[in-house]
């Protein structure tokens, strides 16, 4: 069963269109890896799929609902969560509150019991306490709990957004080049964690990755785009071979 | 139909001013994305140092008000007001640089409380009456102009207006065929590029800076010429105006400068002709907050968006 | 019970027992009382939209004004019969008629930002005092007077402790954490499931409505108010206010509303003493110079403000 179905998208800036006729499904419970040579429209496509941009034209389909046009956090509301390519936390606030901050989506209570602080809002403050630290501590983030986000190593800032797309609950998980700037040995870790969230959180993840290493040791699909265009897409060890995959990473004659 | 034409007259001759003081505004904006608060205030430093210099320097040009004497005093301003500009900038913002925007601001909001109570101080509070550099008195029209001949232009007005139009080419032609109008330009696009490209950013900073506040100066001497009372508080609502220009042109724009402040101009002499002069800042902002609205980067400027 | 409320109730208590002994403070002190409660209203109000929600705003003076003069009018409307709950209503009214100002303002922050929201803010301010010069019934530019002395010593510091327990416990909840999201990344906060047009609107609302609070205090404290004391300039003393006791944090920001209330005062105080140098005194005199070379050197100095990152009880995670 499919969860996420891009039907010809279109995307457009004034004339360059970074996205064009794209058709892409994610099933539930998948690792699909999405790959493509700089410029490529990667990004593009998550941004459309979290409605930071509306589609030029053609359909996103998240759960059978279209959700194109909808504000982020309707999306983010609806089960969809991601990273981003530059990693964006809250750098002032501390991990713990980045985690927690997360969790603003499921309140059950709204700004007068915030106020009132009665039974009811401190129970539910406590619920989310536990439910964060849990969550810290699958990432071993929680002797980092009280440091400002921005003082974390790069790594940990890394694995920190994971955690705080993973506590908005989702059923789909976008990671924008979760790889980036991280040595040989973090990426093994990386790999395993990612494994590891997939099947703990029951979870479908879209992957942006320019590792081939990662891409191809996690992935169960891959799906390539060139200039806007699926021009491939197929299990890891089909794509490593195909020609037009080659080319488009080597140019022309190298094929 | 010649009362409107009269409000035109005078609407432009006042967005003149507006738009002389918004250039500083606008360029320092492009360079370093902040804004000078104090800039309103040195235009009534130039406007002062009109008021001291100028009977010394009328004197001269052969004493008695002349086109050479006005000229004189317009340019000791200018000279004057650029120092300000870049002092100050040397002094309280080149340092918090790296600092948050809004720390910059503050500061710059504390130079201009400075300049104003120091100005209050140093003036006097009273306001002053501006000597007379240039006889400012109604061009007769030719009667051959018809109805047209019942505008009341002034000598002040067709020197401002003149003058403006002299600046404003001459600011053209540097920010579009110098080398340092060619390193600003580069600094407002991409200030780390420019920086490894070899652009001295303090210098072209510092020249921003004194170009910017020449022009304040400018705007405070030709005031005075048409309207011969200053003091030192004269700057907080011309700046603010002027501000408005700048922001309702498209900040970090420079024709976007002019034209805001003339639109400003015009729209405050409209307002006061027509409807009541207590009705002038309430409609002036409600027109910018419209404007703003429909068009968020406004007139001139050029929509920001932020990559994700 | 949690703390927190515990802390407000004695913090009301406190008030109470104050109050028995504010009449026989000197006058004079307990005027400065007052206006530095008042000014604690302002600047952790305006605290909530800037320093939390990160909504650069300049327009703070006009949510003042609206809370008070539509309290200043609703008692003068009442009548020598207003009593103390007649005013209570109208500070309350007064709060309302601020906080739909502040909707009105919250609404442009949806599609400006930064530079541009705090010149629409600052514009939002100009109308609002524009539009009071021009009522004939709030008395134009002629200013309005006769609203009695109601605002006394413990409904001022009665105001200020619900005002920083409301804003503090809100910004240091889970529901509160939106809006320093919003101040953070506001991408980020939309990806998180965040509502980032709630939470600006919110801080503009809740803000506007302190504000407006604490316009009601001043007008029937002065008891005489006129536009021009709620123009940009008392706006910018407030930003001030905010930034020296270092955004974000409530305790810092109170305590520089404190400071920045006491020291003009202080200053005229200090010009009156004979036996003091003769340059020292001239200085003192010119408090404002001085007020104004403070500000920049502090900027230059101390740009995370007076108090850095101090803040009232927040329990570690």
């Amino acid at each position: 069963m499919n969860i996420l179905e891009l039907k010809r998208v279109t995307m457009q800036f004034g004339g360059l269109k970074c996205v064009s006729d794209l058709t892409l499904r994610v099933d539930a419970n998948e690792l699909v890896g999405l790959i493509g040579p700089n410029g490529a429209g990667k990004t593009t496509v998550f941004n459309l799929v979290t409605g930071v941009y509306r589609p030029s034209s053609g359909t996103i389909r998240f759960l059978g609902r279209n959700v194109a046009g909808r504000r982020p956090y309707q999306i983010t509301g609806r089960g969809i969560a991601r990273t981003f390519q530059n990693i964006r936390l809250f750098g002032s606030l501390s991990v713990f509150d980045n985690v927690r901050t997360a969790c603003n989506m499921h309140l059950r209570h709204g700004i007068s019991h915030a106020l009132l602080r009665g039974r009811g809002f401190r129970a539910e403050e406590e619920e989310i306490r536990a439910t964060v630290m849990g969550f810290l501590e699958v990432f071993e983030l929680a002797d980092l709990r009280g440091r400002p986000a921005n003082s974390l190593a790069y790594g940990d800032q890394r694995r920190l957004e994971i955690v705080r797309a993973l506590a908005t609950r989702p059923k789909l998980l976008l990671l924008d080049e979760p790889a980036a700037g991280m040595n040989p040995s973090e990426k093994d870790r990386l790999m395993t964690l990612i494994r590891l969230t997939k099947e703990k959180f029951h979870l479908a993840i879209l992957l942006v990755e320019h590792d081939m290493r990662v891409v191809m040791g996690i992935c169960e699909r891959i799906v390539v785009l060139d200039y806007g265009t699926k021009i491939a897409e197929g299990p890891p060890d089909e794509i490593r071979r195909d020609p037009r995959v080659i080319a488009a990473y080597l140019g022309e004659e190298a094929a | 139909m010649i009362e409107f034409l009269q409000q035109l007259v005078n609407g432009l001759s006042q967005g003149a001013i507006y738009a002389l003081i918004a250039l500083g505004y606008t360029m320092v904006f492009g360079v370093l994305r902040f804004i000078n608060f104090a800039h309103g205030d040195i235009y009534m430093i130039g406007a002062f140092a009109g008021f001291y210099s100028a009977p010394k320097l009328l004197a001269l040009a052969g004493g008695g008000p002349s086109f050479a004497g006005a000229a004189l005093v317009l340019v000791a301003a200018m000279a004057l007001c650029a120092a300000a500009g870049v002092l100050i900038e040397r002094v309280c913002y080149r340092p918090l640089r790296a600092q948050p925007r809004l720390t910059v601001l503050i500061a710059a909001i504390g130079v201009s409380l400075l300049l104003e109570n120091g100005g209050q101080f140093a003036f006097g509070a009273d306001p002053q009456a501006f000597p007379e550099i240039i006889a400012d008195s109604a061009i007769d029209l030719p009667a051959s102009w018809g109805e047209f001949s019942l505008l009341t232009i002034t000598v002040g007005q067709v020197i401002v207006l003149g003058s403006t139009a002299v600046l404003l080419l001459a600011l053209r032609a540097v920010v579009l065929h110098t080398r340092t109008g060619m390193a600003m330009r580069a600094l407002s696009l991409n200030p780390l590029a420019a920086s490894l490209m070899g652009v001295n950013t303090d210098a072209v900073v510092s020249f921003t800076f004194a170009v910017g506040s020449a022009m304040a100066g400018a705007a405070g001497i030709l005031t005075a010429i048409q309207q011969p009372s200053i003091d030192p508080l004269m700057g907080i609502n011309a700046g603010l105006k002027a501000f408005v220009a700048a922001v309702l042109g498209g900040i970090g724009n420079i024709p976007g400068a002019a034209l805001g402040g003339v639109l400003i101009g015009i729209l405050e002499a409209l307002v006061v002709g027509y409807i009541s002069p207590t009705y002038r800042d309430p409609i002036v902002f409600a027109v910018l907050i419209v404007v703003l609205l429909v068009r968020p980067s406004g007139l001139l400027g050029k929509p920001e968006r932020e990559k994700v | 019970m949690s703390r927190p409320r515990t802390l407000l109730l004695a913090a009301l208590a406190l008030c109470a027992a104050g109050s028995v002994f504010s009449g026989s403070i000197n006058p004079y002190y307990h005027d400065i009382l007052i206006m530095i409660g008042i000014n604690i209203l302002l600047a952790a109000s305006l605290n909530l939209i800037i320093g939390h929600t990160g909504q650069f705003s300049l327009g703070h003076a006009g949510f003042m004004a609206v809370g008070a003069y539509s309290s200043a009018w609703i008692t003068i409307a009442w009548g020598a019969s207003a009593g103390w709950l007649a005013y209570l209503s109208a500070l309350f009214a007064g709060g309302v008629a601020a906080a739909a100002a502040g909707l009105a303002v919250g609404v442009p922050s949806l599609r400006l930002r930064g530079d541009y929201l705090a010149i629409v803010t600052l514009g939002f301010g100009e109308i609002i005092k524009g539009v009071i010069q021009n009522a004939e019934p709030l008395g134009a530019q002629r200013g309005l007077g006769g609203m009695a002395q109601h605002t006394n010593f413990f409904w001022t510091f009665a105001c200020v402790a619900l005002a920083i327990y409301g804003i503090t416990t809100l910004v240091h909840s889970t529901y509160g954490s939106g809006f320093l999201a919003v101040r953070d990344d506001e991408i980020a906060a939309e990806a998180m499931g965040i509502n980032t047009t709630k939470y600006k609107v919110l801080a503009f609302v809740i803000g506007a409505f302190v504000a407006g609070i604490a316009g009601g205090l001043y007008a029937h404290f002065k008891q005489f108010i006129h536009p021009e004391g709620f123009s940009f300039l008392r706006s910018v003393d407030i930003v001030v206010m905010v930034i020296l006791g270092g955004m974000g944090s409530t305790a810092g920001v109170c305590l520089a509303a404190v400071v920045l209330t006491v020291l003009p005062e202080f200053l005229r105080s200090v010009s009156d003493y004979p036996w003091l140098p003769a340059p020292v005194r001239e200085l003192a005199e010119n408090r404002m110079i001085l007020y104004s070379i403070l500000i920049v050197v502090l900027m230059l100095t101390r740009p995370q403000g007076l108090f850095g990152k101090l803040d009232f009880g927040r329990k570690k995670p």
